[in-house]
């Protein structure tokens, strides 16, 4: 199905069970236990071996030598994988350093080795009997200090430009140029990244944990150098991605060779301290913003600039995206700088570009409403814009910011707030209140889906879309039961294996829109296919209560499909409306906090978000997307950060003690409010995403509520105790 | 985890004489020790599990204070009417220390006995004095953000990590111990925990096979009792500056600092500083500080924790 007109009445806009607050249909399995997570297929293949990964001691440098004598002589030990041994490797599209290194190390625990022996322990304890030597080189590990080294990066991050930004700022009334630091940061998801490998002669399954199935098919085969249509990639259940399984990593390659080598299937997990240095993180970025504007608030000009490193080859986090379309203002630039580091790759990690943009630019907003004595909300809605500021012929297909900071101002009592900073105090907490915008692009991709309606008239959809936590089973449940006219659980769904049709996947927050849009396309052929069987004429047909009815005739779905059955499949695919209109999200986050008198440790009191973007498809399952996001932006904001040893090039705090994230008593109450609306230019759905939304803006909040509260500016995150106890009164 | 051997010990004395063979260690709770066992940070060849010996009880003592069983689970002593009553302080500095689930697991002796969380000893590719002696100190150098203030040497700036120790420090405890030979001896706490100079991996004044059968607290001495932990998130984190205090009435009393140091951190002349305010105490405190520049913020974090201390000892 071709959509390339915006959407008119559907079966969907019934809304009888899309828009419904729905409790997941795996819910039961995972409550239970009984969802099986990557390295819990115990039973599906016999005599699975384990193995255990060896990662490089160095950052930088070269194996000079690797004894696996004593290894290889350990008991229970199958076999032993190394780049030496391996064989000819490929490098998949999306990984820069090789997943299986050797004899050149390009970073940290970059895998060097897997051991296979039966049993998990076995393989541990050989892992750390393989003897390697060295020859270290040096390498650059600190951003500040590689800044200045930082390129144009290659691909799609053009600097941009509009007006005359520098002569506009330089006469601006009022201006702010300001530098702001995010840290690299972990996923740090629950489920570590895990594997299990099975040949049969030249053919490979892999059960694994991936939030994109097509796109690690491919890398795979492209690694392994044989034909895609060999691989057979299973990932119907995920414990947690955050773009961190967007991709085929170390895990999968080396179970693959392993199983290989061992001639038995060989199941991965990475040990948690991998989880940092092994995988991908999100980059960090030192963001330069200046902002000029009239004294009466209008911004005049608007500049982002962000550095970010990576190994060669990596790409820049994309942090100046959202200054391209978020504020009005004649004269405008951004620029992406790109340095070579030789930590870890960099990659996406949940609204990769906004999340760690939105976290300076919305700092920068609320120093320069106070530099105009404006409120913060007043300011952000006096420069709000309803075109592409850079292309003013496009419109947002739906634009209710304004909306979002009014409600959510009302709702949050932001009218109460102390202006002044440090003046609210509650015992022994400075309490304070924080705003910021939240802003993220709707992304539109191509999305195919099979159904199938059977003689009971149980409707199954098929589909490589994955579920990563998120409740892509329950919305796509819920758009087949809209469409086909059958109660919730006369729909089976499954997901996340490659012999399904290619959906859009998990990630970017496309999942929602594109899957369901393709489950909407095939249903819309499944009907046409019903109503054809019978007679009908298809336009005028109605599915409703498991029957198809035209005037007095009435026939069951079970009826219809017969025996045999009925199939059909399609995939949604996108024309040109996403070039006509710009598509994006919006919310606006609000945040209270307290921060200790003494101590100064800052603790979130509530917060709350007001969203628009597009149906919500589920309001329970989006909620809780909402919910985790605003909680993930408190680690973001108060202490995640992968503290890089310049000397040695590698994150040091690689577990879950030393890498800090929100627990339950760091989060109060959250609220999430979702505005009424739908989005016809986006999809037949005419929903948009909210996973990452979410995330987008809520540091910022917590730093603008902490400035409030204390009246101390951080520029550097985390905000920690530590940058507020300088400067300080006695107490 | 490398290969090991296991028995179960049934007599405190047994268990120390078993446990004076080289590679031998005792397990209890299990909380820290396995993890380092994973990681071959601590690689035992034999394992004497001494869950069964009878250390698990709190008695009174004639002299009316408070004897606790090696054993004795953080859980249970925490929530012991005889030391939320008369040794609050005990109770609320276990309450902050680790999640549930730990301190259903971990034992009285076991949390003193505890290692250092330096993420550099966790990592067994770096060069440690604590784990490997004579390999230099990454941390000295790296991210120390964490690390020991005062009492650090050139070989280590490890702190150590226990609250519930730092707890102990301040109530005057004695660790109760038998020897490999059968003998006993009592350690006051004081002598209990070293602080690194050149032999960092030397933690305490153990000698091996010595097992801790349990830790004495004198009679009750009254006052407020007051834990007060801070850290960057509101649970299960070590503190970057703990202060365990007792304070009298009449301003007197007694005070000691986690996070600061390779051992609970007491300076009794500090303590006579009490009734003058918090900057004459952490003067006295830290008047030997030597901070690297990450952790240069605990000296006025720790000033501020004690008069946060001493103002909520006055409410």
């Amino acid at each position: 199905m071709r959509f390339d007109t915006p959407a008119t009445t559907n079966p969907i806009d019934q809304l009888k069970i899309v828009g419904k607050p729905t409790d997941r249909i795996d819910g039961p399995l995972k409550t239970t236990g009984t969802a099986p997570y990557a390295y819990e297929w115990h039973d599906v293949v016999p005599n699975q071996a384990y193995g255990y990964v060896v990662g490089s001691a160095i950052a930088k440098g070269r194996i000079a030598s690797i004894d696996l004598t004593k290894a290889r002589a350990a008991p229970g030990v199958l076999a032993i994988v190394t780049a030496e041994n391996a064989g000819k490797l490929g490098k998949g599209d999306w990984n820069t350093a090789k997943l299986l290194g050797g004899p050149d190390i390009q970073h940290y625990h970059q895998a060097i080795a897997l051991v296979v022996a039966e049993t998990f322990e076995q393989a541990r304890a050989a892992a750390q009997l393989v003897r390697v030597d060295y020859i270290r080189a040096q390498g650059a590990f600190d951003l500040a200090s590689a800044k200045d080294s930082a390129i144009v990066p290659d691909g799609a991050t053009p600097d941009t430009a509009v007006g005359d930004f520098a002569s506009a700022f330089a006469s601006a009334p009022v201006e702010l140029d300001a530098t702001y630091t995010t840290p690299d940061q972990g996923h740090a998801m629950m489920e570590p990244h895990a594997s299990i490998a099975a040949w049969d002669g030249d053919k490979l399954t892999l059960w694994t944990s991936n939030q994109m199935i097509a796109w690690s098919t491919g890398d795979m085969a492209k690694t392994l150098g044989i034909p895609k249509e060999n691989i057979r990639l299973i990932s119907p259940f995920i414990g947690g991605g955050f773009g961190g399984k967007l991709f085929v990593r170390s895990d999968a390659v080396l179970a693959v060779l392993g199983a290989r080598a061992a001639r038995r299937p060989v199941k991965v997990a990475l040990a948690r301290p991998f989880m940092f240095n092994n995988t991908t993180h999100r980059p960090a970025t030192i963001q330069r913003i200046r902002i000029g504007a009239t004294r009466d608030g209008k911004i005049t000009a608007i500049g982002h600039e962000s550095w970010s490193g990576d190994l060669p080859g990596g790409g820049p986090e994309n942090a100046v995206q959202q200054t391209r379309l978020l504020y009005a203002g004649a004269n405008r630039m951004t620029a992406t700088r790109l340095a070579v580091l030789d930590l870890p790759e960099g990659n996406a990690m949940r609204a990769p570009g906004e999340a760690p943009g939105l976290m300076a630019l919305e700092i920068a907003m609320d120093e320069m409403a106070e530099k105009l004595d404006i409120d913060p909300v007043e300011f952000r809605i006096l420069n709000d814009t309803q075109v592409d500021p850079e292309n003013p012929d496009r419109r947002f297909s739906q634009r209710q910011l304004v909306e979002c900071l009014r409600i959510g101002a009302e709702r949050f009592g932001w009218k109460t707030r102390g202006v002044r900073t440090g003046r609210v105090r509650e015992g022994r907490w400075l309490i304070g209140v924080g705003v910021a915008a939240g802003f993220r692009n709707n992304l539109l991709t191509t999305s195919a889906a099979r159904v199938r309606l059977d003689h009971r008239g149980v409707v199954t959809v098929e589909t490589d879309m994955t579920d990563i936590g998120t409740g892509s089973y329950t919305i796509i449940a819920q758009t087949a039961a809209e469409m086909m006219g059958v109660p919730l659980d006369k729909v089976v769904v499954r997901l996340g294996d490659s012999i399904f049709p290619v959906s859009a996947g998990s990630g970017g927050q496309w999942g929602a829109n594109n899957s369901t849009s393709g489950v909407y396309a095939a249903c819309v052929k499944l009907r046409e296919a019903v109503t054809q069987k019978l007679g009908f004429n298809s336009a005028e047909a109605l599915f409703e209560d498991g029957n198809v009815r035209l005037g007095s005739r009435s026939v069951s779905l079970a009826e219809a499909a017969g025996e045999a059955g009925l199939v059909a499949e399609d995939a949604i695919e996108y024309g040109n409306l996403a070039k006509q209109y710009q598509q994006s999200t919006f919310a606006a986050h609000f945040v209270e906090v307290g921060v200790d008198v003494a101590t100064r440790e800052i603790r979130v009191r509530r917060m709350l978000a007001v969203c628009a973007a597009g149906r919500i498809l589920n309001p329970k399952s989006a909620r809780s997307q909402v919910i985790g996001a605003m909680t993930m932006g408190v680690g973001a904001a108060l202490m995640e950060e992968l503290a890089v040893d310049k000397r040695h090039g590698f994150f040091v705090n690689h577990d879950l003690a030393g890498y800090e994230v929100p627990v339950h008593a760091d989060i109060p109450h959250q609220e999430v409010v979702f505005l009424d609306e739908t989005d016809p230019i986006s999809s037949p759905m005419k929903a948009k995403g909210v996973g990452e939304l979410g995330l987008c803006g809520v540091g910022a909040a917590i730093a603008n509520a902490v400035y409030n509260a204390s009246g101390v500016r951080v520029r550097d995150y985390p905000v920690t105790l530590d940058k507020l106890l300088s400067g300080l009164p006695e107490i | 985890m490398r290969s090991f051997t296991y028995e179960r010990a049934s007599s405190p004395a047994e268990a120390a004489a078993a446990a004076s063979a080289e590679g031998a260690k005792f397990i209890a709770g299990g909380t820290n020790l396995l993890d380092l066992m994973k990681l071959e940070i601590e690689t035992p060849t034999h394992l004497i599990d001494v869950n069964d010996l009878a250390l698990d009880r709190i008695e009174t003592t004639p002299e009316g204070g408070l004897r606790i069983g090696a054993l004795v689970r953080n859980t249970d002593l925490a929530a012991d009417e005889r030391v939320r009553r008369d040794y609050g302080l005990l109770s609320r500095a276990l309450l902050a220390g680790a999640s549930g689930q730990l301190r259903n697991k971990a034992t009285t002796a076991g949390n003193l006995l505890q290692r250092t969380r330096c993420p550099y000893f966790y990592d067994t590719n770096q060069p440690c004095n604590k784990r490997q002696p004579g390999s230099g100190c990454a941390a000295i150098g790296g991210f120390s953000r964490q690390h020991a203030v005062i009492g650090a040497s050139e070989m280590c700036i490890a702190t150590h990590p226990s609250d519930m120790a730092v707890a102990m420090r301040v109530l005057d405890a004695t660790v109760e111990t038998v020897r490999p030979d059968g003998t006993a001896r009592s350690i006051p706490i004081a002598e209990f925990h070293r602080l690194p100079g050149d032999t960092p991996h030397v933690e305490n004044a153990l000698i091996p096979g010595e097992l801790i059968t349990a830790v004495t607290l004198p009679r009750p001495v009254g006052g407020t009792h007051i834990y007060h932990k801070v850290r960057d998130r509101a649970s299960y984190a070590f503190a970057l500056v703990s202060a365990g205090a007792i304070v009298q009435r009449d301003g007197t009393g007694h005070i000691a600092l986690g996070g600061v140091a390779h051992k609970p951190w007491r300076v009794e002349a500090a303590e006579a500083e009490l009734p003058r305010g918090a900057k004459a105490v952490a003067e006295q405190l830290l008047a030997d500080a030597k901070p690297t520049q990450e952790n240069a913020f605990k000296l006025p974090l720790v000033e501020r924790t004690l008069a946060a201390v001493l103002a909520e000892a006055r409410t």
